[in-house]
């Protein structure tokens, strides 16, 4: 069919039409940004020719609070910087600040963070996955795995009594042991995730064909543009780049478990897209419910060792600096910590946020995009606005 | 590598540029002079043993107490072909701190950049689109510096109470933007 351009009979013809380019503000109050975020974009009708984006709008001084409180009191924190996933947060830091004091926790304790941080992991994909659904016009998806990081929420307010925000790992140790009967509850969890919810989420979102069509061919981010704006994670190992923290320098013991680092494949398209970035978040999810069994297993022949017994009364480490990185949920975590030795409160925290580094990505994957799709990238590149904007 | 080699090689091909070492630490660190960090930066992207094509963080310090007081900016570094971490630092005045730009290695640092523009006032010449990133564009002054001081008004709106202010709260009377001088009308007053 060819397009009719004798538009005679109107009165009007096809060159007469206004081609300009548009400003057009999406945010900062667009349920699909998935926060306070706005994008300046620059349209072509329907072709999105530039974006600007602008962030921090959630910006609430985090690190500037860092060096006005002593290094425990940093930890509630590091909660609210990626409110979705808070445990592997406040890891991340008390990791970096037990290397800069040479603490090290007992083999209990770190089978214990391990269990709390994949169990964060599982919870945070929900999130992630069943949010892009929804973004995309699958509602569905979206209840059932609200349903399930309820679950994981139900194990962690046990646990330590709060449901989102945790102050759980402390420097040292944590803040409460697992509850008595918290295994048989975790594997009645993962036993349901293994048989019901996982499968589910494979048939009824990503192998769905109205799913596959919207996010096989957009977004698409090559190996070398991932490294080079340093995006982590999930993020790039859509990419194919099989690189996991928790593999390359494991902490907390990670070397002892067998799993896989998940990679896109491309099967419905080009190796990167956002339908690639979004099925490595489901995998991960089966990943980390492989290692929790492990983890389970590993609990069940241990002795129980105090959860206090190597937070120290008030954290004064002496001079030095360290620079530390976990795998979270979102991807690298990196906590640089300065100390001068001589104060209780930190000279220095910086932050590098998983998050941020995606976002700066972001103009280049949107180059050329139709506004739809723009909605589709966001959330695959799964950003969370408190962690960007800190 | 180890950091030692690393650090042999960095000495070799710039010289005396590489003022200061420690690699008996945590993450062992370079400093390199500031006006070389651009060629260093390239340098140590490209070259086959070392190969950081990998920008994980980039940070400002501010030390003032140190003697001379100085501003810091630290790159941590990361290879993901040989899995080798390194740090490099770049010390800078306090006064009109400036550098050239690392953009052109690793587009990340773009808005590490403009981030540490935002808190620390430091100067990246050469930087593509070096604005305010977290904080509001018309907002003054570096927050991050040590010597910072809250600003009493914003946009001409008190955002640190006065004395007054926390005296009333500490009584535990509500505090608001006031003190106002406000005294309702009475109506009952004809009566």
């Amino acid at each position: 069919m060819t397009l009719a351009t004798d538009t005679t009979s109107y009165g009007w013809q096809v060159e007469d039409l206004d081609t300009d380019e548009m400003i057009l503000n999406m945010g900062p109050q667009h349920p699909a940004t998935h926060g306070v975020l706005r994008l300046e974009l620059r349209t072509d009708g329907e072709v999105v020719r530039g974006v600007r984006p602008h962030i921090g709008y959630l910006h609430r001084c985090f690190e500037k609070h860092c060096e006005n409180v002593d290094y425990a009191g940093v930890i509630p924190y590091t909660d609210r910087m990626d409110y979705v996933a808070a445990m592997g947060n406040s890891l991340g830091y008390a990791l970096a600040v037990e290397k800069l004091m040479g603490i090290e926790v007992s083999p209990y304790l770190q089978v214990v963070r391990v269990i709390i941080a994949e169990l964060q992991r599982i919870a945070s994909h929900c999130v992630a996955v069943g949010t892009y659904g929804m973004d995309l016009g699958a509602f569905t998806p979206f209840l059932h795995l609200l349903r399930d990081r309820e679950k994981v929420l139900d194990l962690f307010e046990w646990t330590c009594g709060a449901r989102l925000l945790y102050n759980y790992n402390w420097i040292g140790g944590v803040s409460h042991d697992l509850p008595e009967g918290f295994a048989r509850a975790t594997r009645d969890l993962l036993r349901e995730f293994d048989a019901v919810t996982f499968p589910e989420l494979m048939n009824l979102l990503i192998g769905n064909k109205i799913f596959v069509k919207r996010t096989a061919e957009v977004g698409v981010c090559s190996p070398e543009t991932a490294i080079s704006y340093d995006l982590t994670g999930p993020n790039i190992r859509g990419s194919g780049v099989p690189r996991d923290i928790r593999k390359d320098q494991p902490y907390c013991g990670y070397e002892k478990y067998d799993f896989a680092i998940c990679l896109g494949q491309g099967q419905f398209g080009p190796l990167g897209s956002c339908f690639d970035r979004n099925l490595v978040r489901a995998l991960e999810m089966a990943e980390s419910s492989k290692i929790l069994h492990q983890a389970l297993d590993a609990l069940s022949k241990m002795e129980r060792t105090p959860v206090h017994e190597k937070v120290p009364k008030r954290a004064k480490p002496p001079k030095g600096e360290v620079y530390f990185r976990t795998e979270a949920p979102r991807g690298q975590l990196g906590y640089y910590v300065v100390s001068d030795g001589a104060t209780f409160n930190p000279y220095r925290v910086k932050v590098k946020s998983p998050c941020f580094t995606a976002m700066s990505v972001f103009h280049v994957l949107a180059k050329g995009m139709m506004i739809a799709d723009i909605i589709a990238l966001i959330g695959s590149l799964d950003i969370v606005l408190g962690e960007i904007d800190r | 590598m180890d950091a030692k080699a690393i650090h042999e090689k960095l000495a070799a091909r710039f010289g005396e540029k590489i003022a200061g070492v420690s690699l008996e630490v945590l993450e062992p660190w370079v400093v390199v002079a500031s006006e070389t960090i651009a060629e260093v930066a390239a340098f140590v992207k490209a070259d086959p043993d070392l190969r950081f094509d990998n920008l994980m963080c980039l940070s400002g310090v501010d030390y003032p107490k140190e003697k001379p007081p100085r501003m810091e900016v630290v790159y941590h570094l990361y290879s993901y072909t040989h899995l080798h971490t390194f740090v490099l630092k770049v010390h800078l005045p306090r006064e009109d701190p400036a550098l050239p730009t690392v953009e052109g290695t690793w587009s990340v640092a773009n808005w590490h950049e403009r981030e540490a523009y935002d808190m620390f006032g430091v100067v990246f010449t050469g930087h593509s689109d070096l604005r305010r990133i977290l904080l509001p564009d018309d907002w003054e002054g570096w927050p991050l510096r040590k010597d910072w001081v809250d600003p009493e008004f914003y946009n001409g709106m008190r955002v640190k109470p006065t004395q007054q202010m926390m005296e009333r709260a500490l009584a535990g009377e509500a505090i608001g933007v006031g003190p106002f001088d406000f005294t309702p009308p009475n109506r009952h007053a004809g009566e």
